[in-house]
């Protein structure tokens, strides 16, 4: 029995000792895979939290559940890339004010051969139109993210119903992008992806970009506030501290310089 | 200990027991007093150890009484012990065997320490005390229980054949401890199949015969002159049933 | 196959040259599930074994649902503690969302009924033996959970590998609760997912395999100090 004392004790003791469970000085900030997966954060935080003391917690998730989140209070600060859905937010008394961060643009990836003939169109509706004409395989997030409801749109404007055909040539993924460009390059699929993702993404296989350049497929990111008045645990100082540093000028040439093989992969617009 | 108020004499009135549809012990009844070595003796089959089980408590009875002299309470499963023919020994030293059942009473640890020590070194196992008491032989295991059930110093102790798996070394071993036990004031109930091993140890015989208790008689008495057919029978080594 | 070549190439790598941050994520990955371990096998020895020997209201459909959630898919379990430390939920100002505490919480869930309803049979198997002699011995309701727990150590100490293997190999609930956050949160699962979903197919399957070979380390220490104390005829 004096073996289950000492374990007992030494377990207790284990628990009070974590490291992960001491008081500091930090902010959760719901964001989305893409600004994750591309690297950004691993290269922008650290200039923060040296100038700040501020340790910053990113929960990288697709904008639909990030959204749900910040609504529950469980992040300090949003940062996704879907205009309507942070205005509804904002519009709703769950976020403070939404604040331009920067931007980049989605681009239509697709397979070498591509089977739709859809290489070097500007017009993405047009593309999407064909994909669907050639049921050429599509690969969609299907899982409510920012790229998600992006593509949505676009496929309403190529006036397609590509839900009807879902488990055909319409794949969902309900998966983040680097998984859904996993399955893109497994299946050869076109797909819908943020430049960031794209290019910092190590499995390309045979993809490439198909369309790029159209209006309709610029990118921007907004962060926002969780509104201290709903959740009173909100860390609304540091949270603002944060947004304050992005749109700042260092936070803002952070952004800029940030490069993936020479190429700059966000272009700060904060007004 | 001794202060206490005995447990006996143990008392059974038109005891039966059923099990599957049938019945193995009927309407047994006698009385067990301080002092002589009861032995149950029958063939095999007869329900010896049923009847041990039974004066026990480890089985309840389908029909008749089993009273002790002192009313029932944790005091009264404290002052009797059991060693079975298959010794079930804890995963544990022999040391620690011998101070569990002590343990369980709620003897402080520093009396423990002698306690066990005497016990073991009655039982001839000094020596072995830090070893696993799974990997002793079959003799050793036997005897190491029988420390296990003399550190309680109980006022009874019940045995159900303890030497039917043992050689004849094993077995003498066995037999000298329960004389010992006896000689420091315990009542002795044991059971046996064993006609030589009867002989030797009893000072009473109860005979029991298909789940009856047909005779009950001074030891020498019940060798010379058997009162039942079943009973001479079974002396002169007959299968009579 | 170029991918699976150079994930061993990785992994080997990886072993010899330990960096910061593996250093970080592994030691976070066994913090994590030791002490999640710890706290089921704290709660579901006594548990399986309350369920072996006691006859109360409610046992049976107790012992079903134990057995029945062994197989409790992670996610789930994540999400119901999402739910439960969610700031919007019941624990919420408890403030442990997206933090270790929160990881631990949900993978004890996942281990509590793999160590209780596996103790729960094994205690069952020992008490047929002991039965009768622990009744003789006069040992009471609670002494005899203990002895029956204390003899069965080391076929328990399987019953307990078993749940340690699940803790530390989950994804699905630590993702959720936890949040995968670089430095905080971040274990070697779900850093596999991140670099899978980054694309880096060799590096997430090296960091699998370090997984796998720190899950094999475990293993072989805990049989090998068992060994050690365990007597040749247990």
């Amino acid at each position: 029995m004096v073996t289950r004392r000492i374990f007992l004790a030494g377990f207790i003791l284990a628990a009070m000792t974590f490291p992960g469970l001491a008081a500091e000085r930090s902010i959760v900030v719901a964001s989305t895979t893409s600004t994750e997966n591309s690297g950004l954060f691993g290269a922008i935080l650290p200039i923060f939290e040296a100038a700040s003391g501020i340790r910053v917690k990113i929960v990288a998730v697709g904008t639909g559940q990030a959204i749900k989140l910040a609504r529950n209070g469980d992040a300090d600060v949003l940062l996704v890339h879907h205009r309507p859905s942070e205005e509804a937010f904002v519009g709703q008394g769950f976020g403070v004010k939404r604040f331009s961060i920067m931007y980049n643009d989605f681009v239509l990836v697709g397979p070498e051969n591509d089977p739709a003939g859809v290489r070097g169109l500007t017009d993405a509706a047009t593309a999407l139109a064909r994909i669907a004409a050639a049921k050429a395989i599509f690969a969609s997030r299907g899982d409510d993210s920012g790229t998600h409801k992006k593509e949505l749109e676009l496929w309403r404007a190529a006036k397609v119903h590509a839900q009807a055909a879902s488990g055909q040539w319409y794949r969902e993924t309900g998966a983040g992008m680097g998984a859904t460009l996993n399955t893109a390059s497994a299946l050869g699929a076109y797909v819908l992806a943020d430049r960031g993702t794209w290019i910092a993404f190590a499995n390309k296989g045979d993809l490439g970009i198909m369309v790029e350049g159209d209006a309709r497929l610029f990118n921007p990111y907004g962060a926002i506030l969780v509104n201290p008045a709903r959740h009173r645990h909100i860390k609304a100082a540091e949270g603002q501290a944060f947004i304050d540093w992005l749109i700042s000028p260092a936070g803002q040439q952070a952004i800029a310089d940030y490069k993936r093989g020479g190429r700059q992969l966000f272009f700060p617009n904060a007004d | 200990m001794a202060e206490r108020e005995a447990i006996l004499p143990l008392r059974l009135e038109g005891v039966c027991f059923d099990a599957g549809g049938k019945r193995l012990i009927e309407d047994v009844s006698f009385g067990l007093r301080a002092g002589k070595r009861s032995v149950i003796l029958g063939p095999n089959g007869a329900g010896k150890s049923l009847l041990l089980r039974l004066c026990h408590g480890l089985l309840s009875p389908s029909a008749g009484t089993i009273s002790w002299a002192a009313p029932e309470g944790a005091g009264r499963a404290h002052r009797q012990a059991m060693v079975f023919q298959r010794p079930v020994l804890l995963r544990r030293s022999a040391a620690a065997n011998v101070a569990y059942p002590l343990r369980l009473r709620g003897v402080p640890a520093r009396e423990r320490g002698a306690r066990v020590e005497e016990a073991l070194a009655r039982a001839g196992l000094g020596a072995k005390s830090k070893q696993a008491a799974r990997s002793l032989s079959g003799g050793e295991q036997q005897r190491l229980a029988m420390a296990r059930a003399w550190v309680m110093a109980p006022e009874v102790l019940f045995l159900d054949e303890p030497t039917a798996n043992l050689d004849p070394a094993a077995t003498r071993a066995i037999e000298t401890l329960i004389g010992d036990v006896h000689a420091s004031g315990a009542k002795i109930v044991m059971t046996t199949h064993d006609l030589g091993q009867a002989r030797r140890l009893a000072d009473e015989i109860l005979f029991l015969h298909r789940g009856r208790l047909l005779e009950r008689a001074e030891a020498a008495a019940f060798f010379s002159k058997p009162r039942t057919a079943e009973a001479s029978a079974f002396l002169k080594g007959d299968l009579a049933w | 196959m170029n991918d699976i070549t150079a994930a061993f190439g990785m992994a080997f790598a990886m072993l010899l040259d330990l960096d910061r941050d593996l250093i970080e994520i592994v030691g976070l990955s066994l913090r994590v599930s030791f002490l999640a371990v710890g706290l089921a096998v704290l709660l579901g020895l006594p548990l399986g074994a309350a369920v072996a020997l006691y006859r109360f209201p409610g046992r049976t459909v107790l012992h079903a649902l134990l057995t029945a959630f062994m197989g409790l898919p992670p996610v789930v379990v994540g999400l119901v503690v999402y739910l439960l430390l969610s700031r919007a939920g019941p624990l919420g100002v408890l403030g442990l969302l997206f933090t270790p505490a929160a990881m631990i919480l949900a993978q004890c869930l996942l281990v509590l009924p793999i160590v209780a309803a596996l103790s729960a049979q094994i205690v069952a198997d020992l008490n047929r033996e002991y039965d009768e002699q622990l009744r003789s011995l006069a040992a009471g309701p609670g002494q005899r959970l203990v002895t029956l727990l204390w003899d069965g150590r080391f076929s328990l100490l399987t019953a307990i590998l078993a749940g340690f293997g699940r803790a530390i190999a989950e994804v699905g609930a630590v993702m959720i609760v936890g949040g995968n956050i670089a430095h905080s949160t971040r274990v070697m699962t779900t850093a596999i997912a991140l670099e899978t979903s980054k694309g880096n197919l060799a590096l997430a399957l090296g960091l699998g395999l370090v997984l796998i070979v720190l899950a094999l380390t475990v293993n072989l220490a805990v049989l090998a100090l068992r060994d050690a104390v365990r007597p040749s005829h247990g």
